[in-house]
């Protein structure tokens, strides 16, 4: 048969069904006011949404974060409301700390592991109530998440849309939101969360960040953030803030000594290799395994390596000589035997040092700590000079500012 | 919750034929052992049951045809009851309107009611079924190897197995890997012409699993068949004197013998973990036991999912466990018949052997299809014993009893088993009908099994037999999930020993006994 289908041609309801191309990345809920800002049109993709590396200069992003309240958009961030009368038991066996022990209105840093005690992402966990918790990642883990609450009375559901969220950090963030009129915002302790009226709802406030600065972080309803954006925005306009991006952020991060998934480590689901994959003890959170709460995915696994001694790796902070920053520079023993890799480095204007983090082959970095070295590749117009820079193991945090937990915080 | 004073060595959870293997070889160890078994009778699906008044049948096995010489070894059965003699093996026999088509001894030593040309490719065809069984038997009996850690004995193991291959020779080694995942449609296809034969074969490839011949990998079910022996003999049959539980009674003896406690009507409610490890468990009436090692000799999902819970152990255990596919395809029909029935052109010792309704391999392939879709084959495929032929007290005098395994039944019947299960009975009796005229006005009581039947009865989650299907995916290393197919489990001190882990199902002990060993070797 020679028949052919009529093509129709396109109807205005077909066009919109497939207008999403014309948008390389979808925005998140304060993106009007995003956009407005940035000036460098500098974006990167932060799970599939479009985020800003820098949106009007770096260094100064940077500053904010340290000298004023710098606002950074969080919403692409994973989010799961998890609720439900085992949502407690559910947690304490799918994350590595007792759960039992976070209690309502309080926040912990956690990570979560496969079978073989692999480390599939890490997290902030918020308790929102007895029965309700919100929890946030860098990757999405929903048919994990789904599976894991087989024999719990527990809802899953992912909220990563539907809530916005923003860091509100530096040493101005609290004198913002109490001129905000956030009242009571000055009697949330580090790791404390909150909820206050904002706009006909309500925002939940906690003092967490990833700064190691005094800060804050908020989620509200996506149709209320960009009054909040505004609220907060007036507030702080006599307090320096300033929207930033996330090159700025991961500098103060790395200062705070804290890791990122996929760029510290890499996540299990997303090794190829074997030897990527890695267990809370090789990635520095090894504190928080409670091997005597009830059972958690991985506990066999990581109990074993623990026994047999088959930890391979370890994360450690270095404090490198000189002020070329180390990023991604091989780390030596003796000048000469390869051990390992720096995955994130910078010369920190707070600590006046020039740090790193690495993954260093045991025994290198554990047991071995002397004599390690970095090869830098410096270019120089157009000719790198390599710089065989000495390389001390330190502890991290690589800076502690004291306003980050002094109570009440204080008035900038 | 009372709590029992008594601490046992080893606590065996299922009193079916492995249960009580794995039970009687850590006893003989010197473990002090109790074997809890939820029914009022232990056996499970190799029991001898009453259907009828005076009519007694073979739970759901009929046939032993596997039971595996280390078992009858190892618990010295033969001193408990177990009597094997070249005299009990019973022939195969393919019904056909054509005439009988008969395999005697061990799996057609002989074969007689086919062509010569026919007779001589079947020689050269169960020749090289054999041989190539033999490759796998290795396999198919011990513990599969650790993939991650393997020790100097799974190597030397192997490398058996690489012997094996290699005395093959070249030529037949490439044809052993060319056939190993095919189907058994095609490989019948290129070397014989009878259909009935085929038919036969093609049955038995597919026997128990959810599989027509024409599927990918069917072959794999007649290596499995084959890999069994029997009085040393691969591939030979037998119909146990007093039925399947007189099995299962040798092998109690010797359990009892050496010394374990058996408790029939003792459901356990939970497994008892403590950090990580199994310490006993809970039965249902709320006795809590203790034990150093819970051996589970029940189904691998109901141990982990129902007993030890979820909560226990890891996800990715969990999701593993849950998609075991152990649907089961397969009904059981005990029939109490007033006189023993006449099947058309078969002889008296015809009668004793395994009669097989599977006239074409195509016939086969088109009872399948409805079972993909939910629905039984209207005209089914089905291996027939009559037992009481062999052992009359098994009937009434002058009656008569008739067992058959049917295909195919599938367990989720789309129109529920309520409504599909006379309809599929008057399908089943049609097929007999035409095989064995007048059978059906002598049929004094009929019980038929389906899956959703066999699952609540004997505590087969699906109700099948092998508790997992037998399928490439779910063998060896991958049996009953993989990463945990050594009968250890993430759970220390926890170990499975049913059916559902390697090697499979059938009455051959060997899951048992391996598992029993493996505790041995770990001094658990």
């Amino acid at each position: 048969m020679n028949h052919h289908p009529t093509i129709k041609p396109s109807t205005d309801v077909r066009a919109f069904a497939q207008s999403h191309f014309r948008t390389l990345r979808p925005g998140t809920p304060f993106q009007p006011r995003i956009d407005a800002l940035g000036l460098k049109q500098d974006w990167y993709n932060w799970a599939g949404y479009r985020a800003p590396h820098s949106l009007w200069d770096e260094e100064l992003e940077y500053f904010a974060i340290r000298s004023q309240a710098a606002l950074f958009d969080i919403s692409p961030m994973t989010k799961y409301q998890i609720e439900g009368p085992d949502a407690e038991a559910y947690l304490d066996r799918l994350t590595l700390r007792d759960v039992t022990r976070l209690k309502p209105g309080r926040v912990h840093y956690t990570a979560w592991c496969d079978d073989e005690g692999f480390v599939l992402d890490d997290g902030t966990l918020f308790r929102l109530s007895p029965t309700r918790f919100r929890l946030c990642s860098q990757e999405r883990h929903l048919p994990w998440l789904l599976d894991s609450a087989i024999g719990y009375e527990v809802s899953v559901a992912e909220e990563t849309e539907a809530v916005a969220g923003l860091a509100l950090q530096g040493p101005t963030s609290f004198a913002v939101l109490r001129d905000a009129g956030f009242a009571g915002v000055e009697r949330l302790k580090v790791f404390d969360l909150a909820e206050f009226a904002h706009d006909g709802g309500t925002v939940t406030i906690s003092r967490t960040g990833f700064t190691g600065d005094l800060g804050y972080e908020l989620f509200v309803p996506a149709d209320k953030a960009l009054s909040l954006w505004d609220r907060l925005m007036a507030a702080g306009e006599l307090r320096g803030i300033r929207a930033i991006g996330y090159t700025a952020l991961n500098r103060a991060r790395l200062e705070a000594g804290l890791i990122v998934a996929n760029a510290d480590f890499t996540t299990s689901e997303h090794a190829i290799r074997a030897d990527r994959l890695r267990m809370p003890d090789e990635i520095g959170l090894g504190f928080m395994i409670d091997p005597d709460k009830g059972h958690f995915n991985g506990r066999r696994a990581i109990l074993e390596a623990r026994a047999k001694k088959k930890l391979r790796h370890v994360l450690v902070g270095l404090e490198i000589e000189g002020n070329i920053p180390a990023e991604h520079a091989i780390v030596y023993y003796r000048k000469s035997r390869e051990v390992g890799l720096v995955s994130a480095a910078m010369w920190s204007p707070m600590a006046k040092r020039n740090i790193a983090l690495a993954s260093l082959q045991r025994p290198y970095g554990d047991t071995i700590v002397d004599d390690l070295w970095v090869e830098i590749y410096a270019m120089r117009e157009l000719q790198y000079q390599k710089l065989m820079k000495k390389a001390k193991v330190v502890p991290r945090p690589f800076i502690k500012l004291d306003r980050r937990t002094a109570n009440p915080p204080a008035d900038f | 919750m009372t709590s029992s004073d008594l601490n046992w060595d080893a606590i065996v959870i299922g009193g079916g034929h492995n249960g009580l293997v794995a039970a009687a070889t850590l006893a003989k160890s010197g473990r002090k052992v109790l074997l809890l078994e939820a029914g009022n009778e232990i056996g499970g699906a190799a029991r001898t049951e009453e259907f009828a008044p005076g009519f007694r049948v073979s739970a759901v096995a009929h046939l032993l045809n596997r039971l595996h010489p280390d078992v009858v070894k190892t618990l010295e059965l033969e001193h408990h009851g177990l009597r094997i003699e070249r005299g009990d093996f019973v022939p195969s026999v393919a019904l056909s309107k054509d005439g009988p088509l008969v395999l005697h001894g061990a799996y057609g030593e002989v074969l007689t009611g086919a062509s010569a040309s026919e007779q001589s490719a079947w020689k050269e065809l169960r020749a090289q079924l054999l041989r190539y069984a033999g490759v796998l038997k290795p396999f198919l009996s011990r513990r599969p190897p650790d993939l991650g850690n393997i020790s100097l004995a799974e190597t030397m193991g192997l490398g058996q197995t690489a012997l094996a291959l290699k005395r093959l020779g070249k030529e037949d080694m490439r044809d052993f890997l060319r056939v190993l995942l095919m189907n058994v449609y095609d490989l019948l296809d290129e070397q014989l012409s009878d259909d009935r034969l085929k038919g036969l074969l093609a049955f038995d490839a597919t026997l128990g699993s959810h599989l027509g011949p024409r599927s990918p990998t069917s072959l794999l079910g007649l290596y499995y068949r084959l890999a069994g022996e029997i009085g040393g003999l691969a591939g030979a049959q037998m119909q146990p004197k007093g039925g399947m539980g007189a099995i299962v009674a040798a092998i109690r003896a010797a359990a009892e013998k050496a010394g374990v406690s058996i408790r029939p009507a003792s459901p356990v409610a939970r497994v008892i973990v403590e950090k990580g490890r199994a310490a006993g468990v809970v039965t249902r009436s709320g006795e809590t036991l203790r034990a150093r090692t819970v051996v589970s000799a029940i189904n691998p999902a109901t141990t982990i999912l129902d007993l030890v819970g979820p909560r226990e152990v890891d996800t990715g255990f969990v999701r593993k466990m849950k998609n075991i596919r152990m649907r089961g395809d397969a009904a059981k029909l005990h029939l109490a018949l007033d006189r023993p029935p006449q099947f058309t052109g078969l002889d008296a010792a015809g009668h004793k052997g395994r009669l097989v309704i599977a006239p074409s391999p195509d016939h086969v392939e088109r009872a399948f299809n409805p079972s993909k879709y939910g629905e039984f084959s209207p005209e089914p495929v089905m291996e027939i014993t009559l037992p009481s032929l062999v052992d009359p007290s098994l009937a009434p005098s002058r009656a008569c009893v008739l067992s058959a395994v049917v295909q195919y039944a599938p367990y989720a019947l789309r129109e529920g088993w309520t409504a599909g299960k006379p309809r599929f009975l008057r399908a089943i009796m049609a097929q007999l009908e035409a095989h064995a005229p007048g059978i059906g006005a002598t049929v004094r009581h009929a019980e038929l099994l389906t899956p959703a039947d066999i699952e609540a009865r004997y505590r087969m989650p699906g109700g099948h037999w092998h508790h997992g299907e037998l399928q490439a995916d779910q063998m060896l290393m991958s049996r009953p999930v993989s990463g945990w197919s050594g009968y250890d489990t993430p759970l220390e001190g926890l170990f499975l020993a049913g059916a559902g882990s390697h090697p499979g199902g059938g009455i051959s002990g060997a899951p048992g006994l391996n598992a029993a060993r493996r505790i041995i070797a770990m001094r658990a």
